[in-house]
């Protein structure tokens, strides 16, 4: 009998702690699909951030390092270059990455360094129970923004994507959503692309991956897609933003 | 074989660094620290090292966490503001027992104080300046040759107890330009193995996670109880002091660092007045060296005892806890950059001593 299906290498036996509905376990697939295309075995580190995904040493298969909260594309830096032969990659969430730690990947991306950046943006504090975050849209509601977020109030969303495209030293910047089937096979193509960049030496590369968080939204996980798909992709067009 | 040089404290410790391992650096500018980020800018580079400068001293203390995660011998320096902004990197780094190395050329504070030398970090450096339970390897040299000396063997130290080995300096330090002996380039070979390093080879069984995070309350009152110990067996073998004149002491002077030295010079202007001082010189501030200044407090002959420091008082509170208040401990300190000579402390002694 042939496989024709099965759990990519990359990831663990164990089960995740992520809510019904969250998207961070297709995206770990992808992630651990993508090093597993590009032949990391033997020669990956992996960043978990702090956040929903804090765990996420648990669940890659591999060499992981637990940074503390935004500060994963600096500690991704410190082991690209001591070992400048691994596949290193951050993962972080919007809190993570376009908030406490928005210094620490504008300069990453500044410095072109060689390492992948897997953005999870799902417009919400998860881990803390749904507090605003830099990319919590206009109107849509969080726990410190309980009427709807107002830009007078609360300032604006944060394009990260858009952003780090201005930047000269990025090798590859696209957003991508995992909403439905074909966009998580678009997603794939994209995560893959962002790790063979790095494989190649082409320098630093960074997939934004619009997501769903049913709880902290308050709504079904059907609901949850439809409002990336739509009131989401709106804000966060789709596309790539930088490709060298 | 020796070799002698003139070097400015910064450059001999950045150089006695590389010549220890070191071959990761990442830091950001602050005075009175530049010339070691300026140095290892392109020393490390000569010897297939790499330097980094970070967006701020956030990233590069998280730069490090990252290198020494992955197994590399890695460094960062800064002075006082920044080494307050690295607190939160330190106390991860020592959570996943991480050895590496951080530089603090100590200026005057608080806030963004002055530029000019000062040991007003003594707490943050020696009591755990981060959140946690906690504890370094706080060296705190006297010259440019201790600096090297204490420098060149600091990642054997860092690796042996897997925890960050502190250089604590201050502006005087990193700005004197003295002969220093060098000693060789330590072959990168001969370090021990750190199987617990993320070297990228790991998948599965044999896959290493660097991480401080222990959800369980149990797990992590063992992890602290772990740490515990490797605080106390540091303690035992890595105390260090230096003793001057203190056999038949009278008056006993107390100092670290630089004004350890400054002090040196005083106990022997008093000596030539016919006043029996002598000198207690921790080179190790943390482990503080307990058992000698226990000692100095149970000697017959010792009426009182000094502690001298560039700070409003902070290095006496250990002076009188280890020498368990046996005997009067007075202070004398400047602060603001200020630093008194042999003299003022001679003169502050004769006035309000005995």
């Amino acid at each position: 009998m042939s496989i024709v299906f099965q759990k990519p290498k990359f990831l663990t036996d164990a089960p995740t702690h992520y809510c019904p509905g969250c998207s961070h376990g297709i995206v770990h697939r992808l992630v651990a699909e993508a090093l597993e295309a590009v032949g990391a075995e033997g020669h990956v580190v992996g960043v978990a951030p702090v956040g929903c995904a804090v765990f996420a040493y648990n669940y890659f298969n591999c060499d992981m390092q637990e940074a503390a909260h935004g500060r994963a594309p600096a500690v991704a830096t410190g082991i690209k270059y001591t070992n400048p032969d691994n596949i290193v990659f951050a993962y972080q969430g919007d809190g993570d990455l376009a908030s406490i730690g928005l210094a620490e990947i504008v300069h990453a991306a500044a410095r072109g360094v060689n390492i992948t950046v897997i953005f999870i943006n799902n417009a919400i504090y998860g881990m803390t129970g749904g507090q605003m975050a830099p990319t919590t849209l206009l109107g849509q509601k969080a726990t410190t923004c309980i009427y709807g977020r107002d830009a007078m109030l609360n300032g604006n969303p944060i394009k990260v994507s858009e952003m780090l495209a201005t930047l000269d030293g990025p090798s590859y910047v696209e957003r991508v959503s995992v909403a439905d089937v074909p966009n998580i096979k678009k997603a794939k193509k994209a995560i893959e692309k962002a790790f063979r960049n790095q494989a190649e030496g082409k320098g630093f590369s960074f997939v934004e991956v619009l997501c769903a968080c049913p709880t902290n939204w308050h709504m079904t996980p059907l609901q949850a897609v439809e409002y990336v798909k739509g009131d989401m992709t709106k804000i966060f067009p789709l596309g790539v933003f930088k490709e060298v | 074989m020796a070799e002698k040089k003139l070097m400015k404290g910064n450059e001999a410790i950045a150089e006695a660094a590389i010549r220890g391992g070191c071959r990761f650096y990442a830091g950001y500018p602050i005075t009175p620290q530049n010339e070691i980020p300026e140095y290892m800018s392109w020393r490390l580079n000569e010897v297939g090292g790499h330097f980094v400068q970070a967006e701020s001293e956030i990233a590069a203390i998280n730069m490090v966490y990252g290198s020494a995660g992955a197994g590399g011998r890695a460094m960062t320096s800064s002075s006082s503001p920044g080494i307050s902004l690295k607190q939160e990197g330190i106390s991860y780094i020592c959570g996943a027992e991480l050895p590496c190395v951080i530089v603090n050329m100590v200026r005057s504070g608080p806030g963004l104080g002055g530029i000019q030398p000062a040991q007003c970090d003594y707490f943050q450096a020696v009591k755990g300046g981060g959140h946690g339970d906690y504890r370094m390897l706080v060296y705190a040299p006297n010259s440019v040759q201790e600096c090297v000396n204490l420098m060149y063997d600091a990642y054997d130290k860092a690796e042996k107890y897997r925890l960050p080995v502190m250089m604590l300096g201050d502006g005087m330090l990193g700005q004197i330009m003295e002969a220093v002996e060098l000693p060789p380039m330590k072959d990168p070979k001969t370090f021990p193995k750190k199987p617990w390093a993320t070297t990228g080879e790991g998948i599965g069984k044999t896959r290493r996670i660097i991480n401080s995070l222990y959800i369980v309350p149990d797990e992590l009152e063992a992890m602290n109880k772990k740490l515990q110990k490797v605080y106390d067996e540091m303690a035992a073998n890595e105390t260090m002091v230096e003793e001057y004149k203190l056999d038949d002491a009278e008056i006993v002077l107390t100092a670290y660092g630089t004004v350890g030295r400054i002090v040196k010079s005083s106990v022997d202007l008093l000596r030539e007045k016919g006043i029996k001082a002598g000198l207690i010189r921790p080179i190790t501030v943390y482990p503080f060296p307990k058992d000698a200044f226990k000692r100095v407090g149970e000697m017959p002959c010792v009426k009182e005892i000094v502690a001298v420091e560039l700070s409003t008082g902070q290095y006496i509170e250990d002076v009188k806890l280890y020498t368990e208040c046996r005997k009067p401990v007075k202070f004398y300190g400047r602060s603001g950059g200020n630093v008194m000579s042999p003299e003022d402390v001679v003169d502050f002694v004769l006035k309000e001593v005995k």
